[in-house]
């Protein structure tokens, strides 16, 4: 007995398991920093006076976080384009170059984050800050995970392409799925907190 | 990967890290059935403060446990607020949604689609064990410095901001269930959607089936935002921010030192997006067992098939716009009330189509009262009187009046305890002898199903009395201290009773449970309820991969007394004469 449809779709839906399985968790995920952003107009227009983002956060440092953001979505797409063209070195490089920029990323955050900190500004500071760390904390939690997962599959999780490159494909393919959303959400969260 | 390979497995991975769907949902069912004994206990304790407001409890014992809440087993007012708030986390979060969603749905919702098992197992078994460390850590907080979690199971700031360490322990607790049933419902929607066996087209799936995917959808979407708002309480509680502070708050006579500009109903808004979904994630699966249980003891097709499959999803979607009926009393506005008034005005039609659909398929029908059947029968009018008691709630006008009084308690009580509650009990005499092989007992469960049901209303009832004569729901002597509430106040003794009655009323199930596993006789037949949906096709319990040759489903689902048929039910699984 196996489970069907692991590594080919199911000819009737198109998808594999984990296709449908990933949809479904980045459904909930919007609902999650749906949430967040909807706090941040209710706190937003009930303040008596809201910091212009462009006064108190280092815009320069968010922008070129924003493009570092980006390119690793792209090399993403490249290290998944590598598994399609049956390349497993073209694979390990782009996948190795993801989590290098994902990590470019982290370490220019907690740059900002320190010179906030430096400044004796934390989140209890004010409205402001308070949404703008919790919501930048988790979107950097969740690139934490993003790491994770695409360093496992760079490293140990990489065996699984001798025994079945089908379906190491498809792991590489909803790992992408994730990180591009993790992308997409930094999109959203840089002109709502840096630039509005 | 053949049944014997797992049969060597070790004891542990068998049946405690298993990744088997059958013993995942056996694993849920065992620990939430705890957690309602537990739930329930608590309540006990809060009725006898109600009756006999300051005496000391009957058991010494208790004040052993509960050192700092029941000194000389005197209840203190701290203690009873706590037992409030953890009595309703765990029966909603750890008792009936684990049962209903987890337990049944995990053992039932592979087998009635013919799948060999969920579409990730891993995850499967990931989210049992998320929700049992969250059941861990909300046992745990029971002795943390200030106890429990004591500002209601809402949880509403600022109140909740400023409580107990409880409180945190709560919040983490509840991260932790948040991402079981999230793991649980994607698995849940892969698998319906997925793993259909080769002919159940979506119009064949059993209704139960339904029921559990629109239950998954809710906890998919509904939960996050709670997530987050549980989040955001977290950072104010333990990093000082202000999301639900707000300016110039006064506590005991001193300003409370943050930096303001929160909102208290944004929590409120954020809670009810999550627990309005949340009634019907208590409710849906219910639905889907009386389903099950009545086409299958009327031995005839139920009646509305598509209303019930159409009302169920647009139940679904429109509960997603109903949540601020829980906040008339917070003054957002007419206009916002008024449109919430009408949208739960409109989610009360489909509601009814499904009740009404379920009363009409026993018309007619050769009934069968065995033990699940009563109980699917006493869902019914149970669930009904929940349901119509809670239209003056969602009127605002009367709402104001109602809100805050033990009226609300009765209403909700209705559609979850006797509701839902029974529809679980027919859901486990139902499929009691597919999971174990054996049939439980029908005297024992005739005693149990009468005595939980004189006793339920016993206890229920007189709450629509106390709450229209203006009892305050919060009040921890029971309504003592007010004048007004003196001409109900006597029902206290007589729900109290009831509720201890009650108790009793559960050992003849306890008794059969264990009787019946001891018992060496077995079903006879795969098919002992002579019933049509998948489940009934597997061998006896069924073994790990569930079926023996891959399903071939040929009809909808519930074909019972086919004109001309040699017998009255025509499983989905046999094939049609001709083509034999």
């Amino acid at each position: 007995m196996d489970i069907p449809y692991t590594v080919q779709p199911r000819p009737d839906t198109g998808l594999y398991n984990a296709k449908v399985g990933i949809w479904l968790f980045l459904a909930s995920e919007v609902m999650l920093f749906g949430a967040l952003f909807s706090t941040y107009i209710l706190l937003r227009v009930g303040a008596i006076d809201w910091p212009e983002g462009v006064d108190v956060l280092n815009v320069p440092l968010g922008t070129l976080n924003t493009l570092v953001l980006i390119t690793s979505s792209i090399t993403m797409v490249m290290a998944w384009a590598g598994c399609v063209m049956k390349d497993f070195k073209r694979f390990r490089f782009f996948m190795g170059l993801t989590i290098l920029l994902a990590c470019v990323f982290l370490v220019v955050k907690s740059f900002e984050y320190g010179s906030k900190f430096s400044h004796h500004i934390y989140p209890k500071e004010g409205a402001f800050y308070a949404i703008y760390f919790t919501m930048t904390g988790l979107h950097a939690f969740h690139v934490i995970c993003g790491i994770v997962v695409n360093a496992y599959l760079w490293g140990p999780g990489a065996k699984l392409w001798k025994k079945n490159p089908a379906q190491f494909t498809n792991r590489v393919e909803v790992a992408g799925l994730f990180w591009h959303f993790v992308d997409l959400v930094w999109i959203f969260l840089f002109p709502v907190l840096y630039l509005l | 990967m053949s049944v014997e390979d797992h049969n060597e497995l070790g004891f542990w991975r068998k049946y405690i890290f298993s990744t088997d769907h059958k013993v995942i949902g056996v694993q849920y069912a065992l620990t939430s059935f705890f957690f309602l004994l537990v739930g329930f206990s608590l309540v006990l304790m809060m009725r006898w403060q109600l009756a006999y407001p300051g005496q000391p409890m009957p058991f010494e014992f208790l004040s052993k446990i509960f050192p700092a809440g029941l000194p000389g087993g005197v209840m203190v007012p701290e203690f009873y607020n706590s037992l409030g708030a953890m009595h309703g986390t765990i029966m909603v979060f750890l008792g009936i949604v684990p049962l209903a969603f987890g337990a049944f749905g995990n053992f039932v919702v592979p087998l009635q689609i013919g799948a060999p098992d969920m579409a990730f197992p891993k995850l499967n078994a990931a989210s049992y064990w998320a929700f049992f460390l969250g059941g861990i850590v909300m046992l745990i907080s029971f002795w943390v410095p200030g106890g429990a979690a004591n500002s209601g199971w809402t949880s509403y700031p600022p109140l909740a901001n400023i409580a107990t360490t409880g409180q945190t322990w709560w919040l983490c607790g509840m991260v932790l269930l948040i991402t079981s049933s999230l793991l649980g419902s994607v698995n849940f929607i892969a698998t319906i959607i997925q793993l259909r066996a080769k002919g159940m087209t979506y119009m064949r799936l059993p209704f139960f089936v339904w029921a559990q995917l629109v239950t998954a959808f809710l906890l998919l979407l509904a939960f996050p935002p709670l997530e987050a708002a549980g989040v955001m309480q977290l950072m104010d509680r333990l990093f000082d921010t202000s999301f639900f502070m707000p300016s110039g708050l006064i506590v005991s006579g001193e300003a409370v030192d943050v930096s303001g500009g929160g909102s208290p109903l944004l929590w409120q808004h954020l809670f009810w997006f999550l627990a309005h979904p949340e009634v019907y994630v208590l409710i849906l699966p219910g639905m889907g067992i009386v389903a099950e249980v009545i086409a299958n003891n009327t031995r005839k097709p139920l009646w509305g098939y598509k209303s019930l499959v159409y009302s169920v999803l647009f139940l679904g979607f429109l509960s997603f716009f109903v949540w601020a009926h829980h906040m008339y009393m917070t003054g957002m506005g007419t206009v916002i009330s008024a449109f919430f008034q009408t949208t739960t005005m409109i989610i009360s039609v489909p509601s009814v189509i499904i009740l009404t659909c379920l009363f009409i398929s026993l018309w007619g029908g050769s009934i069968r009262f065995n033990t699940p059947m009563l109980f699917a029968l006493g869902f019914l009018p149970m669930f009904g009187i929940g349901g119509l008691t809670g239209l003056p709630l969602g009127f605002n006008a009367t709402d104001l009046y109602l809100h805050d009084t033990y009226y609300v308690i009765g209403h909700f009580h209705y559609v979850v305890a006797p509701g839902t509650i029974f529809a679980l009990f027919a859901g486990v005499y139902y499929w009691f002898p597919k999971v174990t092989g054996k049939m439980m007992n029908e005297m024992l469960g005739k005693i149990h199903f009468w005595a939980s049901m004189i006793f339920m209303n016993g206890v229920f009832m007189p709450m629509f009395i106390q709450g229209l004569g203006g009892v305050n729901r919060r009040l921890y002597d029971g309504g003592l201290q007010y004048a007004q509430n003196e001409p109900v106040l006597h029902w206290n003794v007589f729900m109290t009773t009831s509720a201890i009655c009650l108790g009793f009323a559960q050992i003849p199930f306890l008794i059969n449970l264990i009787a019946t596993l001891c018992k060496k006789k077995r079903v006879e037949s795969d098919n002992p309820w002579e019933a049509t949906t998948l489940e009934w096709a597997t061998p006896t319990p069924p073994p790990h991969g569930n079926f023996l040759t891959e399903p071939v489903i040929y009809r909808g689902p519930y074909e019972y007394s086919v004109p001309g048929a040699k017998k009255d039910f025509t499983p989905q699984f046999e094939p049609d004469e001709e083509s034999k």
